[in-house]
């Protein structure tokens, strides 16, 4: 993260190395607030525009570690689409203006443990496989779009193929399943 | 570094009087074209020579308006609303390049993604203001704007994609440099399906059924008067100028002119963006509004295969000419 950090300075020349490593603490506390306040409210629109704070701020994260192609596309997709999505589906609901007393869940302690348990495995996981791996300074920015597009075109191509198999299938199935229930009317 | 920030400072206040001044052109000219279209004169009182001000004393006319927040609104996002539709406008015309060289507000290496992801971004005004209101057509509205969104940023983003795979990167001026004449018969599929869906996503008629005037009023904006209803109005037509100057970028070739008259530069990018804004107006006097199922059977039946055929038809001639 340092490194990273050290080279955006280096690149903007605008902020000073700290002065980047600052920005992006408070970027990431106002980030973890809105994520906080998403899953604790209890209107159930503002959860979801309290979504698009968190993830806005994850990008601003991306950005102050110069991968600005997955900003970018972390708006388009999770900001621009995902949320849009939840608060069609969301308008479709009843969900009523103010609090609704009922949204909340009896598994909220259950519900807890696993995202705790889930962030401890990724945390570890992430650490643990890119313990050793340092970021070579001297070449382009690392998170360029042409930096990015070689990594993943070139080391990650398998990945990246099984994961759209993965979502071909998934929309076939999306379809499938939409489709039968217009049968059985 | 003094000489840096002034260099800033003068790019932002340019950018942002254009932001200011282009959309404003865009709609008196919209209220002319649209009157000498169907036989009338227009505005032509204000400002005295044919109406010029009329826009002025518009702008006049809603600050001057009472600011009405609904009893049973949600306060505070029924207020944010408008800020949300209109600023990502203004971001995104920092990124679009007018000139060869260092014309543009603000470098952007993954410029595409960029506009593209902050356009969609406006949107969330509209889906804001249709919830806040507590008023069901507002409501309707919103609904309408989400699967309208929904429908058209696909083939938006595919069609793009064209482009920039033809280009081979994806900073926007880095594609008008890329730019042959050619480019122009050869991505005009994706140039005319990128155009709708922009018309589409900016509630444009024939696409303003979330706006539809006859059925619910004016959608996501009824309950709003005054300053914050002129947002809403401002934001429209930043889009439109947004809108055609991407449009002119990506597929027309910016700042080239045609058979390499290239000496105009940045007038090229305002003359090809002036002209596809009269396109804009021209459709909403001559085409009926879409129903709602039309507008989807459009995008997701034909607009889509198309992007994709010419994504498949960029990557042939890209392999075959390599």
């Amino acid at each position: 993260m340092t490194g990273t950090a050290t080279l955006a300075a280096q690149a903007n020349g605008f902020l000073s190395p700290s002065g980047v490593e600052v920005a992006f603490l408070l970027v990431g506390l106002v980030t973890l607030g809105a994520a906080v306040v998403t899953v604790t409210t209890k209107q159930l629109v503002h959860a979801a525009l309290w979504l698009v704070a968190a993830l806005g701020g994850l990008a601003v994260e991306y950005l102050l570690l110069t991968a600005e192609f997955i900003a970018w596309v972390q708006v388009l997709i999770y900001v621009g689409s995902v949320v849009v999505l939840l608060l069609f589906g969301l308008m479709l609901t009843k969900a009523p203006i103010g609090r609704s007393p009922d949204a909340d869940s009896a598994h909220r302690w259950p519900a807890l443990g696993v995202a705790v348990a889930a962030a401890a495995a990724l945390v570890w996981v992430v650490v643990d496989a890119f313990r050793t791996t340092w970021i070579d300074l001297d070449g382009a920015p690392q998170g360029t779009t042409k930096v990015s597009g070689e990594i993943l075109f070139r080391h990650w191509v398998l990945p990246f193929e099984a994961l759209s198999v993965l979502l071909l299938a998934a929309l076939v199935g999306a379809i499938v399943l939409s489709r039968r229930k217009n049968e059985e009317r | 570094m003094s000489s840096d920030t002034l260099d800033v400072a003068l790019r932002l206040i340019a950018v942002f009087v254009a932001f200011l001044v282009l959309p404003l052109v865009v709609g008196q000219t919209e209220h002319k074209v649209m009157a000498h279209m169907q036989g009338r004169l227009g505005p032509m009182y204000a400002g005295g020579f044919h109406g010029w001000a009329q826009l002025v004393a518009d702008g006049v006319k809603f600050a001057q308006k009472e600011d009405v927040v609904p009893a049973n609104a949600d306060r505070r996002i029924f207020q944010l609303a408008p800020a949300v539709a209109l600023l990502p406008y203004l971001l995104v015309l920092l990124a679009i390049p007018i000139g060869p060289g260092n014309a543009v507000g603000q470098f952007v290496d993954a410029g595409i993604f960029f506009v593209l992801a902050v356009m969609g971004v406006g949107v969330l005004g509209s889906l804001m203001a249709g919830w806040a209101s507590a008023n069901k057509f507002s409501l309707l509205g919103g609904l309408r704007t989400a699967a309208q969104l929904l429908a058209y940023e696909l083939p938006m983003l595919l069609a793009a994609a064209s482009v920039a795979m033809a280009a081979g990167t994806v900073s926007l001026p880095g594609i008008v440099d890329a730019f042959h004449w050619w480019w122009v018969p050869w991505q005009i599929v994706g140039g005319l399906v990128f155009f709708t869906a922009g018309l589409a996503e900016l509630q444009r008629p024939p696409f303003d059924m979330p706006v539809a005037d006859s059925e619910i009023i004016f959608g996501a904006y009824t309950e709003y008067t005054g300053l914050r209803f002129a947002m809403f109005l401002l934001a429209e037509y930043a889009g439109i100028v947004v809108l055609c100057g991407l449009t002119t970028v990506l597929f027309l070739g910016g700042w080239h002119g045609p058979f390499g008259a290239d000496g105009l530069g940045w007038l090229w990018t305002l003359l090809k963006t002036a002209l596809l804004a009269f396109v804009v107006i021209w459709l909403r006097v001559t085409y009926p509004r879409l129903r709602e199922d039309q507008l989807q059977k459009l995008a997701w039946t034909v607009l889509i295969p198309l992007a994709l055929a010419q994504i498949a038809l960029t990557g042939v001639v890209k392999v075959v000419t390599q």
